[in-house]
Formats: C-alpha cells, structure tokens, sequence
C-alpha cells in the first residue's frame, strides 16, 4: 500500500483547508519558481524520465505529448487546455482535486504551460460541476492576487494566465478534439485527426490538452524527482493514481494509491471490499464505462495497471472501478451504459449515430430475452462494425462494453433467450420494414 | 464596415439585465479578440437563469447577436448541450443521475418515488410548478452514488427517503445545501479515511524557491474569500 | 509529389491531394457521401474508409492528406466489411422509399448501396421518423430520409454564404433545419444537388418526372450574362428542369435560382402564333399576312425612319440577322442597350469582364462601382466569396448598401466617391494602390446613366493611373446583365452613321421621325415611349417568344424562340462564346429567330445571303473573328485605357440598383410561377415563414 508520505493529493477530501492558506501549508506552489527556471526542455525531459501517462483514460505518455509542441514559435499563440469534463460513468477522481485542492491544479498549470510555450490555460470544467467550477474561479482568483499566476507568475518572468471555461452537458466534449470546438463556441463534434492539437488546435493555434490529475501531479514529480515517481508502480505504469470506487462495494470512495495495485487489494482496503464479501463478486468494470467489464475470476488477481488490465483485454481508463456484486443484472447495467452512449453520441458521423441506437435496442431485448440466439453473434458483428470506424473514441468506448458482456457473459444472454423462449411470452415480431 | 447581416439578428423580446450585461463582458474578456463565440456556453447559462431555467427562442437570438453569431449556429449549440432546456422548466430542476455505477445504488428508485412524489413522469412539471423531473446520464458523482442534481448543487448518498426529505424542504423554501446525505466529507469512505492519516509535519511552501528542499520562506498567505 | 502506393501500384500525385483523391488519380473508385470536392472536408459518413499501413484502424481516405511512402488498401476485405457496415448503418434508419423519392434513378445512397451493401437488413427495431421542415418555396424536404453528411450545411455557410441552415439536437436526434424560414439564398438550390440523397429535392419538379424518362441537351443559361454551362432536361416539348453542368471557368458545378427555376415560365405566356393588331386589337394571323402587314408598312418607307432594337436574350445569330436585314433596309438606328448603358462597341476590352470570372480568384482587391453582383451575377458573387475565403482580399464597395454574402468597405453612393478614389483619397485608394492584382467592377447602374460616358471615362482614368492594367493582368472589368449584350456590342448593333440610339430613337418617335421599331425580344424599355398605338406613335413588329410588354405594344408579332428552343450563340461578360442548344422545339407556330428574320427578308425585298445556321455563323465570325473561338477567352487587346468614355460632367446623384427583383428579370422569369413565389417569399418578404402548407 502507497505510503502517505508518497501520496500527492493530500486533501483529496477537503479535510483540509482548500484555499492557498491550506495549500501553501501542504507544500503546494513551493518552488515553482524554480521550476519554471529549470526551463521548458527540462521539464519535458524530467516527465518523460517520470514515465507519468496521462490520466484521463488513454494513457498516452504525458512527456511525450508536451514535446509535440512545436519548438519554435510561429507567433501564433499556444494554448494549454485542462480537461475537467469528468464525465466517464464511474469516474469522480477530477471532482475531488477541483473542489478540494484546486491550487495544485494551478500550480501545473503554471509549469506544464510553460513546458509548452503556453501563457495561457482554460480549465474546461463540465458544466454541472458549478460548484467545483466557483472554487476552481475563486483559487484563480487567490493565486493571481498572490503573484502566483497572471503576469510574472511566481515572480519567475513567465506569464501564465488561467481561466475556467464551463461546459453545458456533453460527455463528448471529454474528447480532446470536442473540447476544443466547445471551447471555440461550437457543438462538441470532435474534429479529424491529422491535424492534431498540437499544430493547429484552440482557434487553429498550437495546443495541448491534458486532463487535471495528469497537470496536478506534473509539479510535485518535478519537486521530488522523477526517480521518485519511477519508485511507485511499475515499469511504464510510474506513480500514484486516484481510484474511484463505485457500485456494489460497502464503502464507496476516492482513493490515492499506488499504480499496480491488486484490484482485491484496492477493494477491500479502501471501498471496505465487496457488498457481501468477496465471493459475492460478478464483476468488475475496472476503469470507467468504457472499458469492458472483468468476471471475478479474473478479478481475482489482477493488477491496476494500464498494461494489467490490457492483458486482461480491458483497460485502466480513468481507474473508475464499478463494482456489481452478485445481484447484479448485469446485462441491464451494460444496458444501461449503451444507453449511455446512445444519449452521448453526438451524431456527426454514421456508425456511432446509428450504431448506439441499434445496440441500445438489442440490449434491452437482450435483458429481457426477447431476441434470438444468433442475434448476440449480429449484435457483436454491429459493434464490430462500429468500433474503430469512427471519427473519435466513443463507438469505441459505447462497443467494448457489449463485447465484454459477450465475451464473459455468454451463456447468461443465451439463457435469458431460452428462458423467454420458454416462458410462454411470444415475441412480437418487428414490423416488416 | 461589416455588411453581412444576419435575418434573425434583431434582439427579440429578451435582453440581458444591466448586471447580466456586465457579466457577459468579462465573460467575454476571457477569449482573445474576435473569438467571443467563446462565451456562447456562458452566455446562454445566464440566459437561462435569467428566464427561469429555459431557453426561449428570443433568448438564444439575443445571445447570437451579442455575439455576433449567426443565429443557427447559436440554436446548433442550445440543442446541443444537455444543460440547457428548451421548453420551461419548473422553479427546481431535479435531474436523477440514471447511469450505472448510480443505477447499480439505486437511482431507479429515486425516480420512481419522485414520479410518485410529485405526480409527474419523467420530463414533467409538477402542478404547483416547483419541480420538473428528469433523468440524466453520469452526473460524476458516483463514489457518492445514488445522487441528483437539483439547481446547481449535487445531493448525494441518496436513499428515496432522503430525497422526499429534500423536496419537502426545497417546497417549503429552505435552503437545502448540497453534498452527501451521510455527513461523509466529500468522497471519503463512510467509515473514515483509509489513508492520509500519517502525512508528514508540512513544510510551508515557497513558490519563489527552489525546487526541493528550499528553505521556508513563503510569503504571507492571502486572506480568506480572496 | 508525394508517391504513395495504392493497392500495389505506384503513383506520384500533386501536393497537398487526399489519400481519396490519389485513389481517384489512380483509378479507383472510393464511395463516399459526405465528401464534397468544393466543400471543406467532414469526414463524417465514413464510407470512404480505406486501409493504411501501420495504421491501427482504417482511415478516412477524404480527410487524410496523401503523404510519401504511404501504402494504402482499398481491396481487403477489411475495408470491403468496412463499407458494408457503413452502409448498413446509413441504411437501417433511411425509408426504403426509393419507389416514391424523387432522387431515384440518381441517388448516391441508392447506386452505392447496389455497389458495397449487402442487400439484406439485419435490423429489426423501428425506423425514425423525422418530421419535414420548412425550407422556403425552392426546396421540399423529406428529412427521414436525411443521412447526416452536412453537405447543405456546408455549402449554405460556405458557398452560398448563408449561414441559415445548421445540424441541431445530437446523437440519433441530430436533424438538419433551417429553422422553418426560407433559405434566403439566390443560390440555394444547388442544395438538391448536394445531397447525396431525397432529403433535400427540387418543389416546383416534385414527382414530375423520372430521370431515365428525360432527354438530356447541354447549353448555356441566357437569363443573365454569366453564361452558365447548364443541361437542360426535356421531356417532349417541355422543360422539365435545368441542372448545373460543369464549367471550372464559369459556373463552377453550380447555377443560380433564376438559372434552374425559371423554367416553367418557358410553357406560360408563350407567343405561339404571329398577331396582327386590327382596330386596335391583336388578332391571330398566318406568318404569311403578318409579312405582309410588315413589308406593306416599310414598303417605300426611308431608311432613316426605321430602328431595331436587340433585347437581353437574343442569341447572336439573330442579331447579326436583324442588323444584316436593317442595313438592306438602310436603316442605321439600332441599339442592343435597353436599358441605355454607355457602352461603345468597338474595343472588347472597354465593355467586357476582363478579368475573367475564374480570374477573380487571382485578384486581391476589388472595387465594386454600381453593381450588386449578387443580384446581377450570382455566379460572379459566388466567385468573389470564394476569393474572399480564400483570405486576404478586401472588397470596396459604392453605390447601394447591399448584403453580398461577404464583408465590405463601404465607400459611398455615388460617382463623387469614385472621383475621390480616382484622386488617390481615402483608405480604398490606399488598398487599390497596394494591391497587387487589384479589379475594379462597373455595373450597368454605373453606365446606364446620363453621365455613364463620364463615369466609364473616369474609371479608365482610375484604371491607367491605379495601374490595374499590365502584363498578364486586366483589372478593368464591366459587369453585364444581359445575356445578349456583348455579342451586341461585338456585332456592333449600335447606330450606324447618323444613326440613333434608343433615346434617340424614342426621342425620333415622338417627334415622328421614326415610324417603324423592330422589337427582337426587347421587352425592359419603356414602350410608352413608342406611342399609345401605330397612329399616335411607332408601327412596332415584336420579334420574341413571350406575351410580355413588348407583345401587348405590338402591331405585328412574330413568335420566335425562348434560348432552349434553339441552337444559338451567346457571349458572356468575360467575352466568351458559348453555344445553346435545342432542346425542345419552339411550341406552335413559333420558330427559331434567325429564320424568321431570314423569311422576312425574303418578303421585304432585302433577302439576306444565308441559308443555313452554318453559313450565318460563318457571317458571324467575318463580322468578328471573336466568334470562331468557342468557350474561350482571348485577352482583350488593351487598346489604350482612358480611350473608353468621354470626359464630362459627374451627377452627384447616388447610383441606382440596376437589379431590383433577381428573380424576375425578363420575360421568361417573369412569366414563372416559381419566380413569383420567390419573389413573394424573398422580395416582398411574406410568407417566408412555415404555414404549414406550404408543402
């Protein structure tokens, strides 16, 4: 278990105080001058050291991602973009460093910004989080006051202005490129990719978009080192990680710990362990809806990891574990979650559109088991058809929970068909089309 | 001078208040120069609290032409977002979070006593007006599973019961502050931290410093409600 | 020159193509339904899917540009499964109504389901169903049928410059409105064309004809003096409807509301037999009486007494022919400028668009003198937007504030602006000295006035001192409004020696010094001036194809044929030549005009020396060689700018608006019935709201 010395969101709760006061005295913008002297190249070379990947899902390595940057300036101006657009069901991780320790999200996006020739940041926060959004303002508020953004941040030269940016409802404005149009006053349709971000991005100007944990963590790695970082994990899988734990667990909760804990180990020591205990494990979605649900036998022992839970043909998303215990319908619940990805498609190109309404309506036949036994081969076939096809991530992520339903749950769907076959209730056939 | 005009741009029978006015500005002085499209999320969420929670059509105009946006552009990004409601609503919204991780703690049940409660379905307005009920997807929140969203606050740790409670509050015109309904702090587990019980003495920062291990040295702490 | 390898062949493409474009280079063949070459890329439909090496997932072949060493698949069955998928989605929620849609027989959806579908749905739920919206008289929808690709959207904020249709809602109920208003936009109807599918389909030609019913002529628009490379489709005699027909130099694949909807005023109010007026009132005739009433009222009659005037749709075969016919009577007063423009024949390149409409795209500044391009040309205003798209090109503008779909400096009303301007004052002057191809446009607001010599004269002056002439560059161009005014001024048909033009010759016929106007289809001049009847004014022969003023003044009528009933030659605003052709024949009696100017000369005596279309066009290019040279433009010979004009007095007064109404501008679109829907929806501006029946 992550020791507390070792953990960097030390009020994720808010037992402590939020605003700088509170933050100053937890270590917080200690030496980001400093920092920012160490220079932009410095920087990149000490996060890509850290191995830190980015935590809003995708993993992609944070160094990296700054470097992409161009290096020289163009005059265009550059732009840094938190992403708090926390929306991914099971997801609740970026909520809790908002509202309870915004200051250390400040402080990155001091230093991250100026890693990318950035001087100026918007902090998209989605649009229901208005409190997290009236801290976060009022932190600014605080900081710049203090010297410690705005011109001159810290007193170092460089000038790093910070805004919030409210969303209005949307989970795909969570996709990088979405994000962007909503930032520029468009729909949340996410743009094609070439060009990327980095080259033309918020109002055709070179940006990099980063999710809150990923900025908040970046300055305490540079404080304490990356070998420090590089100690916590595993290799290529570096650091600390917030875990939301969620569904049937006794003590729902967010929780520090270390990257490659034991799904078990996580459970039971920080969520109180499964409603009903161990044993009464179904499953696990082990890293927001999007990744594809985990049986208990393979709960069993795996590690929270990105490549654990790769190998285990799902994935860490955003460390979102949603627990469903034995009495769970678990075909309702990934019912649901197309439901979900039905309500978030936004439309613009045709698999999605279509897909996440067919699959949504296959679904709920499926939880009732008014369908036909060949048509759990055509759903998986539709979402097949779906993945991978689209402009952004989310056929993907609205396909990978279905075929983790039908690769683990197999015999439960075919039983319910059976079941309902039997049950003397006739399927209405569909209306010849 | 600019010829282009927009057939809708005429501002209608809305028109920001003297103080939403103001707002809208610095709102606007967020963006760079020529980029106050920008603002349009801002703007119509002031809007809409400024018509009592919905979006008229003459609303959504009166922001295009703030922003001197095309109207259809403005109408594009008002059915867009799930946040803005284009038919009105009653004076408290409650939206129950209907996804998983909620779902798995119960939200169904929270919707069924509320269908209950307030004589409507879902989408309706209860007759007195007070309250329009609807479902919505992950409001993320879900470590404090099941919750709602009412107004702006997030009222969590939701058992049917607990929200009945709250609805009779909000009806009798209590202020009904947000959060957990268990008195946990934020997401932490019910039963108490499980860590950050042994954090070292802190070491009081100094942002003008060096990296590690500069000496203290930090300046005055702004005071409190900056 | 990226080279890149598709399905295992090698081929170098040009910089900057798509990896769906070097697909088309290499003769492939890639679906797509949202990819649009004259549209910004949206990548949506995501039929167009294609493999690439080390890609993990396929890729959009229209969004990716083409790069070197790119190995690309368009054969695997990855992507044949791939398009299958696509299609499957586009279709589970498309009304299979194929039977009933306007679109069938040349629906995109339709030809490549045949060619990638699979042919059979697994989909079982309910089909949505989305409710129609209002788009304005031009326009039916049938959004259920609706696949999402945006192309109307795209094309209406970016071609049309009209930002007044969009995508609202999300996810599956995502649906395209225009928020029930017309779509105000003279060139709106090029959305049928756009989309791929029946959502968007012409009103006036719903359920009016089949494709594979149709005969297909390709011609030129002659309702304004773009020259729009259009086909027409006939079924019978009638015009069924008019499509845009490729030309990179004109038209682009685009054509005007005017250019595709007039057409049903081809069937209305049609001249279909010759008139005599007896007792003062018009009555049938045979062509031979109606001769004869001519030849017996010139009979003896002096030359001097005689004028012609060529009106805004003559093709140029009939003009040479009535000039020809006119100088065998001696008659020297003739004048093709209705509306009275101070324009010389003689040197093109003081009358002509010398530019060029695809030139535009070279210029970086433009002065906009007396012309409301959007009105006048909606082609040359699509032009001028593009180029402004394309990014530093400033527009000035003087005469009447107009919206023209683009931003511009508005510099003033009237001539003293343009003297300013010429005078080196104010910032546009700056702008024009600066730019480096820089245009100035006259309309016919500009010229079509007492001081028009002097403004054109001033112009020149502006054009020799600006510097908007030099090698390889034209900058001086006049904007045209009707289709037969160039080859007009090319043949020459402005008065002879001693001749009169029009106000002369109005002037001469109220004084009685004109006794006999020929009227070929001239119907925009003020017939008053003509005399209430033969006694107390002009004998008046009207040589046209419409019941339109000209026709109600007439002594005699003579049918001839509207521009889709004959073969015939039209020069644009550019100077380029173009031939239109027949696609239906002239209804009843009527026939083509140079015929019957050819008979007519017979029975007056003055019998004009061709016998066929072939031996008058050789006329034609003997009277100017400009007309051997079919769809091409020769630079007009510079010929000594500030020759053009003549010095003279400036009236202050502001320039007028030389097109009120675009959609009724002639005979023809005045006869429309479309037209006067537009023009109550648009012009008038009623009923541009949904009632509700205006399905």
């Amino acid at each position: 278990m992550l020791q507390d010395k070792d953990r960097v969101f030390t009020n994720l709760y808010g037992q402590d105080d939020w605003r700088l006061a509170g933050a100053l005295r937890r270590g917080v913008w200690d030496g980001t001058k400093g920092m920012i002297e160490l220079g932009r190249d410095e920087i990149i070379e000490r996060i890509k050291d850290s191995e830190l990947r980015g935590r809003g899902g995708a993993g992609f390595p944070a160094g990296l991602k700054w470097s992409f940057m161009p290096k020289e300036s163009d005059g265009r101006p550059r732009y840094l973009i938190v992403n708090a657009d926390e929306s991914e069901p099971g997801s609740c991780k970026d909520r809790e460093i908002l509202r309870n320790d915004p200051h250390r999200l400040l402080e990155g996006c001091v230093v991250a910004g100026l890693a990318m020739g950035a001087t100026v940041c918007y902090i998209y926060i989605r649009g229901e989080f208005y409190r997290e959004a009236e801290r976060v303002q009022q932190a600014i508020d605080e900081a710049h006051d203090a010297g410690l953004i705005g011109k001159n941040a810290c007193k170092s030269g460089w000038d790093c202005d910070i805004y919030v940016h409210r969303g209005a409802g949307a989970y795909i404005c969570g996709e990088e490129t979405a994000l962007l149009e909503s930032l520029e006053g468009k729909k949340g349709q996410p743009r094609l990719k070439p060009p990327f971000p980095a080259a033309v991005g918020l109002y055709g100007c070179p940006s990099t978009v980063n999710n809150v944990e990923t900025i908040a963590v970046a300055p305490e790695i540079l404080r304490r080192g990356a070998a420090w970082w590089t100690g916590l994990g595993r290799p290529r899988n570096t650091g600390t990680k917030i875990f939301s734990i969620s569904g049937h667990v006794e003590q729902p909760c967010n929780v520090e710990e270390e990257m490659g804990i034991p799904l078990k180990e996580l459970i039971e020591t920080h969520a109180g362990g499964v409603r009903g205990g161990w044993d009464n494990l179904l499953a696990v979605i082990p890293g927001g809806s999007s990744v594809p649900l985990l049986p208990k036998s393979i709960c069993d022992t795996v590690l929270m990891d990105f490549d654990s839970l790769q190998a285990v043909k799902s994935g860490l998303g955003t460390a979102a574990v949603i627990v469903m215990d034995k009495s769970t319908d678990v075909v309702a619940a990934i019912a649901n979650l197309s439901h979900f990805y039905m309500h978030e498609s936004c439309g613009q190109c045709t698999p999605c559109r279509e897909g996440t309404g067919w699959m949504w309506r296959v679904m709920i036949r499926m939880v009732e088991g008014r369908a036909g036994i060949d048509e759990i081969d055509t759903l998986l076939d539709v979402t097949r058809q779906v993945e991978g096809h689209t402009i952004c991530a989310l056929g993907d992520a609205a396909a990978w929970p279905i075929q983790g339903l039908i690769r683990h749950f197999r015999p439960e769907l075919e039983r319910r068909i059976l079941e309902y076959k039997t049950s003397g209730r006739v399927a209405v056939p569909a209306a010849a089309e | 001078m600019k010829m282009t005009r927009y057939r809708e741009g005429e501002p209608g029978d809305f028109v920001f208040t003297a103080a939403d006015q103001a707002r809208a500005r610095v709102l606007v002085a967020r963006y760079p120069e020529g980029r106050q499209a920008s603002a349009v999320l801002a703007l119509l969420d002031l809007a809409q609290r400024q018509s009592g929670g919905w979006l008229p059509r003459e609303a959504i105009e009166y922001v295009a032409n703030f922003l001197e946006m095309a109207p259809i552009r403005v109408h594009e990004v008002a059915s867009f977002y799930s946040m803005f409601n284009l038919k009105p609503v009653g004076r408290h919204l409650i939206q129950v979070c209907r996804t998983t991780p909620c779902w798995l703690r119960g939200a169904a049940e929270l919707t069924d006593s509320c269908c209950e409660k307030l004589g409507v379905g879902l989408g309706e307005t209860s007759e007195d007006g007070e309250f329009t009920l609807i479902e919505v997807e992950c409001l993320g929140a879900c470590a404090n599973a099941p919750m709602v969203q009412i107004g702006d606050d997030y009222y969590e740790d939701l058992t049917p019961e607990r929200l009945r409670q709250i609805l009779d509050d909000l009806k009798a015109g209590k202020e009904v502050p947000g959060g957990s309904r268990i008195g946990r702090q934020s997401s932490m587990a019910e039963g108490g931290m499980t860590t950050l019980k042994d954090l070292p003495a802190p070491a009081p920062a100094d942002p003008s410093g060096a990296p590690a291990g500069a000496p203290a040295g930090a300046p005055a702490a702004p005071g409190e409600g900056a | 020159m990226p080279k890149l390898t598709i399905d295992g062949k090698e081929i170098e493409v040009p910089g900057g193509v798509t990896v769906l474009q070097a697909c088309e280079l290499a003769g492939i063949e890639i679906p797509h339904f949202c990819y649009h070459e004259r549209l910004s890329v949206a990548g949506n439909c995501r039929m167009c899917l294609v493999e690439m090496e080390r890609a993990p997932k396929p890729i959009a072949s229209c969004a990716m540009p083409a790069g070197e060493g790119m190995v690309i698949r368009t054969d695997t069955p990855a992507v044949k499964k791939a398009r299958q998928g696509v299609m499957e989605f586009l279709l589970i929620n498309h009304p299979l109504d194929c039977p009933i849609c306007d679109q069938g027989g040349e629906c995109d959806l339709q030809d490549q389901a045949m060619a990638y579908g699979v042919g059979h749905s697994r989909y079982e739920e309910n089909k949505r169903a989305v409710k129609e919206k209002y788009m304005g008289p031009l326009i039916k929808t049938i959004m259920t049928r609706c696949i999402h690709c945006t192309r109307c959207v795209r094309f209406a904020t970016e071609i049309a410059g009209v930002e007044e249709l969009g995508l609202v809602g999300r996810g599956e109920h995502a649906e395209i409105t225009a928020l029930e208003k017309a779509i105000d936009s003279e060139l709106s109807g090029n959305l049928i064309d756009v989309c791929p599918v029946g959502a968007l389909t012409s009103k006036p030609y719903a359920f009016a004809a089949r494709p594979w019913e149709l005969v297909k002529t390709y011609s030129v628009d002659a309702l304004d003096a773009v020259g729009s490379n259009i086909r027409v489709d006939t079924r019978g005699r009638e015009v069924m409807r008019v499509l845009p027909r490729l030309h990179e130099d004109i038209n682009e694949e685009w054509i005007s509301d005017k250019t595709r909807y007039a057409c049903d005023g081809l069937a209305r109010q049609r001249l279909d037999r010759p008139y005599l007026r007896e007792n003062g009132k018009l009555r049938p005739a045979s062509w031979e009486e109606a001769f004869r009433a001519i030849a017996a009222r010139l009979d003896g009659l002096d030359g001097g007494k005689i004028a012609a005037l060529a009106g805004d749709l003559c093709d140029a075969e009939s003009i040479l022919a009535l000039k020809d016919l006119m100088a065998g009577l001696g008659a020297a007063n003739l004048d093709c400028r209705q509306d009275g423009a101070k324009l010389e024949a003689g040197a093109r390149a003081g009358y002509l668009f010398n530019t060029t409409i695809a030139g535009i795209e070279r210029a970086d500044a433009v002065l906009l003198v007396g012309t409301n391009p959007r009105r006048e040309a909606a082609l040359v205003n699509a032009r001028l937007r593009k180029r402004f798209l394309m990014g530093g090109f400033r527009v000035g503008l003087i005469g009447q504030p107009c919206d023209l779909s683009y931003p511009v400096d508005y510099l003033g009303a009237g001539p003293e602006t343009l003297k300013d301007i010429a005078e080196g004052k104010g910032a546009f002057a700056e702008v024009l000295k600066g730019a480096e191809r820089p245009m100035i446009v006259l309309g016919m607001a500009a010229l079509a006035r007492p001081d028009g010599a002097a403004i054109l004269h001033l112009t020149c002056k502006l054009v020799e001192d600006f510097g908007l002439v030099s090698d390889g560059w034209n900058g001086f161009n006049v904007l045209h409004t009707a289709a037969a005014r160039v080859a007009g001024l090319d043949l020459g048909f402005v008065p002879g020696a001693g001749g009169r033009d029009l106000a002369g010759i109005l002037d001469g016929v109220h004084h009685g010094d004109i006794e006999v106007v020929y009227l070929l289809g001239a119907d925009e001049i003020d017939m008053a001036g003509l005399g209430p009847n033969a006694d107390e004014g002009a004998f008046v022969i009207y040589q046209g194809h419409h019941g339109d003023v000209g026709a109600h003044r007439a002594d005699v009528i003579l049918p001839g044929a509207a521009y889709t009933e004959k073969n015939g030659t039209y020069v644009n605003t550019e100077g380029r030549v173009q031939l239109g052709r027949l696609a239906a024949f002239p209804p009843g009696e009527a026939r083509e005009d140079w015929t019957i100017l050819r008979a007519l000369s017979e029975v007056v005596g003055e019998r004009l020396p061709y016998d066929n279309l072939g031996q008058l066009r050789q006329r034609l290019i003997e009277v100017n060689p400009v007309f051997a040279a079919i769809d091409q433009v020769e630079a007009a010979p510079r010929g000594g700018f500030g020759a053009f004009g003549a010095a003279g007095t400036l009236d202050p007064a502001p320039f007028a608006v030389a097109v009120e109404n675009f959609y009724m501008t002639d005979p023809i679109s005045r006869a429309s019935e479309t037209m006067a829907k537009c023009t109550e929806a648009f012009v008038l501006g009623q009923s541009g709201e949904a009632t509700g029946t205006g399905g």
